[in-house]
């Protein structure tokens, strides 16, 4: 990096930063704090819960993904629009009608204030160490490469995100994820004009050729991760847990000028989701096929540790890897320039023999990759901390952009991630102050001067509990991925709790706090068998449809066990 | 089952030209849905 591209990433981080400090350091009013100004059109209430959902992981990790194994993420969104579907014609309206100010507070309405506290707890520990890996993800992908010190990137990303957000509240989250988003969509825009114009002809179909472009697989099959039928099952479970009762989504939405602004909103999500993913994705596949052509693609992507074995005691194991991987490279070469030339001349026969060549020589190279990654894990326990595949996207932005470039696009990392991390700590802040604090102090809802200075408080203690846990799961191996597969464990059950409570009015509230509770034994009994006993582990997303399903079926029984209505009122929820 | 709690602004305009009700904009979202499915059935076809 230049001083040209500190000048872009600094420039557009701490103005936009400023910007939404300084447009909204008069914000006292409790619906403002909390809400968001009640004067917020669709098209920033979309844009927003875009901002909120898409981390840097999206922007860093993804294109790396689909690199490595294709475009089959993309089925992860197929839940999505129809959950938001659901989401606009259920959820919205009620929320809305009530006047909430969080999803769990509707909890409490409905059924009693133990089902809200337990709501509100599985959000704030869940949610609590997301906002710590939000920051910690991007920050060690970006501290490696770039050779910055790990700490005080987290921490001045931490507290660039904490200042504005306690300032302005959701007015602010909004008003600066509209140009966070803009820097980020031009940014990878930018990228992946830049990409296209490096790639020689027919690039789309040698990424097909070699197995990248597989966007769709209908195999009935429980155990692979992505097919058409987990992602619309599992993924709308999945999507209608997130956008349905997660605080840091609802808080987007809930505060619109109208009902309307809410739903077009997030209709504005359920149809540009999916493109912008497959953009990314393809993004990843192409970034694939221009490293093919390239006569010096790394063995590892991670080459700041990769250089450090080369030139350790275990140099020439490494050395020996890295000449392996050149003469496959080369032979790889040779057999991609024979495919090519087999389909030109139009000979289907010969076209598929030189493919098959091609897919073997592929295969060949990915084994040395997979074994070069495992001496790189056993030299080094900071190597197992990030996948390399991470690394991918950052090496092609540092090493084949031009400066100014390069600026921008660091800047779609930082922008992503406070993007994301605001939304996050301006959910925490407003679940502990209105469905925690407010719980045991109710003589002082009313009085809305110390609500807004409490919100701020506990904004500014989820930032620092998010800061000080990016710091010490630096110390930790793994940690990223246990962590995310762990996040996905908390969402069935909650998701079971509120579909109880649109759908199923005769069910009170100990019944649904013990199936919930029963419910999150059943989600976590499942994924540790399948961890204790891999032959029988299912895909993930398969957790949400089966977590919710066992909330909703044991709240059915235990009702009829314990009899009567043992929630709280009836609340309406038709007009 | 309770009966579902649809609000009865489904039924209400929803300010977008072309669509009378929410239930249509629904439709058309869920349709376009469809629509992405099988051009990407088609995408990976064609270059697989």
């Amino acid at each position: 990096m230049n001083a040209l591209d500190w000048f872009v990433l600094l420039g557009t981080m701490i103005g936009i930063a400023a910007y939404g400090t300084w447009r909204t350091r008069h914000t006292d009013n409790l619906n403002t704090y909390l809400k968001g100004n009640q004067s917020t059109k669709w098209g920033t209430i979309g844009i927003s819960v875009m901002a909120t959902q898409a981390s840097t992981i999206t922007y860093l990790s993804l294109p790396g993904q689909a690199y490595e194994n294709g475009i089959a993420f993309i089925q992860n969104y197929f839940g999505l629009p129809l959950a938001l579907i659901v989401v606009c014609a259920v959820f919205l309206p009620i929320y809305r009608k009530l006047g909430v100010y969080t999803a769990y507070e509707y909890l409490g309405q409905r059924f009693d204030q133990k089902t809200r506290l337990l709501g509100a707890a599985l959000f704030l520990l869940q949610r609590g160490i997301q906002a710590g890996i939000t920051i910690y993800a991007p920050a060690i992908i970006l501290a490696t490469v770039l050779g910055w010190r790990l700490d005080l990137t987290i921490i001045f990303t931490g507290l660039l995100a904490i200042v504005y957000t306690v300032t302005g509240g959701s007015a602010a989250v909004n008003l600066t994820q509209r140009w966070q988003v803009a820097v980020i969509f031009g940014g990878m825009i930018t990228a992946f004009v830049v990409l296209l114009v490096k790639l020689p002809p027919d690039s789309a179909y040698l990424a097909g050729a070699m197995g990248k472009l597989q966007a769709v697989d209908f195999t009935p099959n429980l155990k692979l991760r992505y097919t058409f039928w987990s992602g619309v099952l599992g993924g709308f479970f999945l999507s209608l847990s997130y956008f349905g009762t997660d605080q840091s989504q609802v808080q987007r939405y809930i505060g619109g000028a109208a009902l309307r602004e809410g739903r077009l909103g997030l209709m504005f999500n359920a149809l540009f989701k999916i493109p912008m993913q497959f953009f990314i994705v393809m993004l990843g596949a192409l970034l694939f096929v221009f490293y093919q052509f390239q006569p010096d693609t790394p063995l590892i992507f991670n080459q700041t540790e990769w250089r450090r074995q080369v030139q350790g005691p275990e140099g020439e194991t490494f050395r020996a890897l890295d000449t392996k991987h050149r003469e496959l490279h080369a032979d790889k070469q040779v057999k991609i320039r024979a495919w090519v030339a087999a389909r030109d001349s139009g000979d289907p026969s010969a076209e598929m023999a030189a493919r098959t060549a091609l897919v073997t020589a592929q295969k060949a190279s990915e084994a040395t990759r997979k074994e070069a990654r495992a001496t790189l894990e056993r030299a080094s326990p900071d190597a197992k901390k990030t996948r390399d595949s991470d690394y991918v996207f950052i090496t092609f932005i540092l090493t084949q952009l031009p400066h100014g470039v390069i600026g921008l696009l660091i800047a779609v990392m930082f922008a992503s991630a406070l993007s994301s991390k605001a939304g996050e700590l301006n959910a925490l802040g407003t679940t502990s102050t209105i469905d925690i604090w407010r719980a045991f102090r109710p003589l002082a809802a009313a009085d809305e001067p110390r609500n807004v200075r409490n919100a701020k408080w506990f904004t500014a203690l989820w930032g620092a509990f998010a800061i000080g846990f990016a710091l010490f799961v630096s110390f930790a191996e793994n940690l990223i991925e246990a962590l995310n597969t762990v996040a996905s464990i908390f969402y069935p059950a909650l998701l079971g709790v509120f579909v109880v409570a649109f759908f199923f009015k005769r069910v009170g509230g100990s019944a649904v706090f013990y199936a919930a509770i029963g419910a999150q034994a059943v989600v976590v009994g499942i994924f540790a068998y399948g961890k204790f006993f891999p032959k029988h582990e299912i895909g993930y997303l398969w957790l949400n449809p089966i977590g919710c399903a066992a909330c909703v079926i044991f709240s059915l029984v235990l009702q009829a066990v314990i009899g009567g209505r043992t929630g709280g009122p009836p609340v309406p929820t038709s007009a | 089952m309770s009966k579902l709690p649809r609000d009865s602004s489904d039924n209400e305009a929803p300010g977008v030209p072309i669509f009378r009700t929410w239930r249509g904009v629904y439709l058309f979202v869920a349709a376009c849905f469809a629509a992405m499915v099988i051009a990407l059935t088609v995408f990976t076809r064609f270059y697989a």
